[in-house]
């Protein structure tokens, strides 16, 4: 846990090192006269998992989309690997290698599972008409990466026998699953979970819990996460950001947010 | 109970409404004026009987359609138990049984009448069509209500360049191909961010536009009066003709030293029409397992879930547009080509209903289902032409039923089944 503690100190310091793979600074999205995030501000080192939390509300999910390039913010700058990419188009910021997920599945449920992992890999395989109508050796190559790839994450995350169903056929904690190795086979290295636990069971959060850890430990993908459960959170978050209507209100290690008597009068209120 | 009864006498008002004034009506020129008379008895009687109908149909409705339902759905034998076998031996069944059809559609113009087999070439202008919008609006889920304009398009590109420079049907085929995917690509690019309803507006208007414009260019296009002498394809450089139209061409019959036949020409266009279409359906089905394919489908699921894994929206649309459209201008270069004629009244906004009501009969997304809906959508009105104007009522009725029978269509589209190496 002290380990965790300095990561976050690490992480929270004003200059930015060489290994912070996302840094935001001043994040600013107004919607006419409704300034839904104000001053926001947060670096997320490599290899790190950094949690966002906050009310129901508070502009969390708005940062999600201006970081993802669903929206243009309005104000601030975002750093990826130290390029800006504010204001790009959002499938080349997922082409970089950050890559999102949503707050409701987002699956493509009357396709299989397998088709799911194949459509994610678009810009790894070989898209050119020709290559495909003729079938060149390239073609094949990549294409048959791309199913290696699905089948490695597909055992993974444990869902290997139901390659071939369809993907809205699948019990809830599943799809949760399946969205988590579809992100995963586009390579990612950051990932953006937005509340990856909601509607889980205590075991299946349990599961998702050591999934994350293991795709930050085995493949070396820093992930920022939105998440209203606190234990998950708290256990494997290496910084915390607190937002509140739109605000920064706290940032830290897990151990110094949950002390914080500002963060604890936003979440239960005066008390 | 009340509810059907409220609607039962409404709707029968309504065609007491709708037909009181039409049948039970006459008019009369009595000098310069015109006099309106009632009908005699009879016609109150049938008038009377109809709202009657739809009275007690309104008021049973629920026990009908029931009783409707519990009819024994048409069932496709041979698939379900297909679906039982092991993929590759189901694979290996499904590859004997296009062979199968494939031969059969080879020999069978040889031993029916010329009608049907100018019948049979018009149904498989209408799968080429078929298959080509099944691309946007069954894969891609792009509402098009003028793809008509695409086949005009295409038939057009040969009639102007066979009149204007004498360009032979098969350097045109291509050529037309192009052009109507270049139109696809002009229109896809304002109407992508468009969808649904209004898609299918913008769209419907191109079509329109494409028609008045090929009305209005009388110079060049010549108007409603269309162009005609279109010459027929050649089988190289052989005329299927009782004489030589084109200098430097040979005549077919003359040539293999066979007495001329008016039946070879027709042979040889629905041979044709039959390779364009195995041309078309190959494509299609390594399109759809190809990357591209598998992002149309995605798109139509989720479209925000593909601009967070890195699909570009725009340009996949634009493909399913452009490739849509291709296939149209092939079908219209060969429609020309069979016709010798063609002007706007041929491409009329009933047409892309027409064909939009295949893709959906068929069900969406599936080659087969298509097909087999092009065939019916075609061949039965032909046979019904007995019941002159009451056909188009017949086909009505025939669609009714179809959406209450199957409302997913003929045969709906079924994913295709990836094998993981050592997976079951």
């Amino acid at each position: 846990m002290s380990n965790n503690t300095e990561n976050a100190a690490a992480a929270a310091a004003p200059q930015a090192s060489s290994s912070t793979i996302l840094s935001v600074s001043d994040l600013k999205m107004q919607f006419g006269g409704l300034i839904a995030v104000n001053g926001v501000s947060l670096k997320v080192g490599d290899g790190q998992i950094v949690s966002i939390i906050g009310p129901n509300g508070a502009g969390k999910t708005t940062v999600f989309n201006c970081l993802s390039g669903f929206y243009t913010p309005t104000g601030g700058t975002i750093r990826y690997k130290g390029n800006e990419i504010q204001g790009l188009p959002d499938f080349k910021i997922s082409r970089l290698g950050m890559v999102r997920t949503f707050q409701h599945v987002r699956l493509f449920s009357n396709m299989t599972v397998i088709e799911n992992l194949l459509v994610a890999q678009h810009r790894h395989v070989n898209t050119s008409l020709v290559a495909g109508l003729f079938k060149t050796s390239d073609y094949k190559q990549k294409e048959e990466q791309a199913m290696h790839r699905a089948r490695y994450w597909l055992d993974k995350v444990n869902l290997t026998k139901f390659a071939n169903r369809e993907a809205g056929n699948l019990a809830y904690g599943q799809q949760r699953r399946l969205e988590i190795a579809r992100c995963m086979v586009t390579e990612p290295e950051l990932l953006l979970l937005d509340e990856p636990a909601a509607g889980l069971n205590p075991k299946e959060t349990k599961d998702l819990d050591n999934l994350i850890v293991s795709l930050k430990e085995d493949y070396h993908v820093s992930v920022l996460l939105i998440e209203h459960d606190m234990n998950l959170v708290m256990g494997i978050s290496d910084a915390i950001y607190v937002i509140n209507q739109g605000q920064p209100l706290a940032s830290g290690s897990p151990e110094q947010v949950r002390n914080n008597p500002d963060v604890i009068k936003a979440y239960l209120g005066e008390t | 109970m009340t509810k059907n009864l409220n609607h039962a006498l409404f709707t029968a008002f309504i065609t007491f409404i709708v037909a009181f004034p039409l049948l039970g009506l006459n008019l009369k020129p009595s000098g310069t004026f015109l006099t309106v008379d009632p009908e005699d008895m009879g016609q109150f009687v049938y008038i009377f009987s109809a709202v009657g109908i739809v009275f007690f149909f309104q008021l049973f409705r629920d026990q009908i359609m029931g009783a409707l339902g519990k009819v024994p759905r048409p069932s496709l034998p041979e698939r379900a138990h297909l679906s039982n076998l092991p993929q590759a031996q189901r694979g290996k069944v499904e590859n004997w049984f296009t062979f199968a059809i494939v031969v059969i559609a080879l020999i069978w113009p040889f031993m029916v009448s010329r009608g049907s087999i100018d019948l049979a070439t018009l149904v498989l202008i209408y799968v080429m069509l078929g298959l080509g919008l099944n691309i946007v609006v069954g894969l891609a889920g792009l509402l098009d209500l003028g793809y008509v304009a695409f086949y005009a398009v295409g038939a057009y590109s040969y009639a102007l360049l066979s009149e204007y420079f004498g360009m032979s049907f098969w350097l045109a085929l291509p050529i037309g191909g192009l052009m109507a995917a270049l139109f696809g690509f002009i229109l896809g690019f304002p109407v992508l961010r468009l969808r649904g309803d209004y898609l299918a507006i913008v769209t419907l208007g191109f079509g329109e536009i494409i028609r008045i414009l090929l009305l209005n260019a009388t110079t060049v296009t010549g108007g409603p009066n269309g162009i005609g002498g279109i010459p027929k394809p050649t089988l190289f450089g052989m005329e299927f003709g009782r004489r030589v139209k084109e200098e430097g061409n040979t005549l077919f019959h003359e040539t293999l030293g066979i007495a001329y036949d008016s039946s070879y020409k027709v042979i040889f266009l629905y041979i044709l029409a039959l390779l364009l279409v195995l041309f078309t359906i190959f494509v299609i089905r390594r399109l759809v397992r190809m990357p591209v394919g598998r992002a149309w489908e995605a798109l139509r699921e989720d479209e925000i879930a593909c601009r967070s894994l890195g699909l570009n929206r725009t340009a996949i649309k634009l493909s399913a547009f452009t490739i849509g459209a291709a296939f149209a201008g092939f079908a219209g270069c060969f429609f020309a080509a069979r016709q010798g004629f063609i002007s706007p009244e041929s491409f009329t906004f009933i047409e892309s209903a027409i064909i939009l009501a295949i893709v959906v009969l068929g069900g969406m997304g599936s080659q087969m289902g298509v097909i087999l809906a092009a065939i019916a959508m075609t061949v039965l009105p032909e046979l019904a032409r007995e019941f002159q104007e009451y056909r188009m009522l017949m086909f009505g009725l025939m669609m009714v039923l179809m959406m209450v029978w199957r409302p997913q269509g003929l045969l709906p589209a079924k994913r295709p089944h990836l094998e993981l190496s050592d997976v079951k």
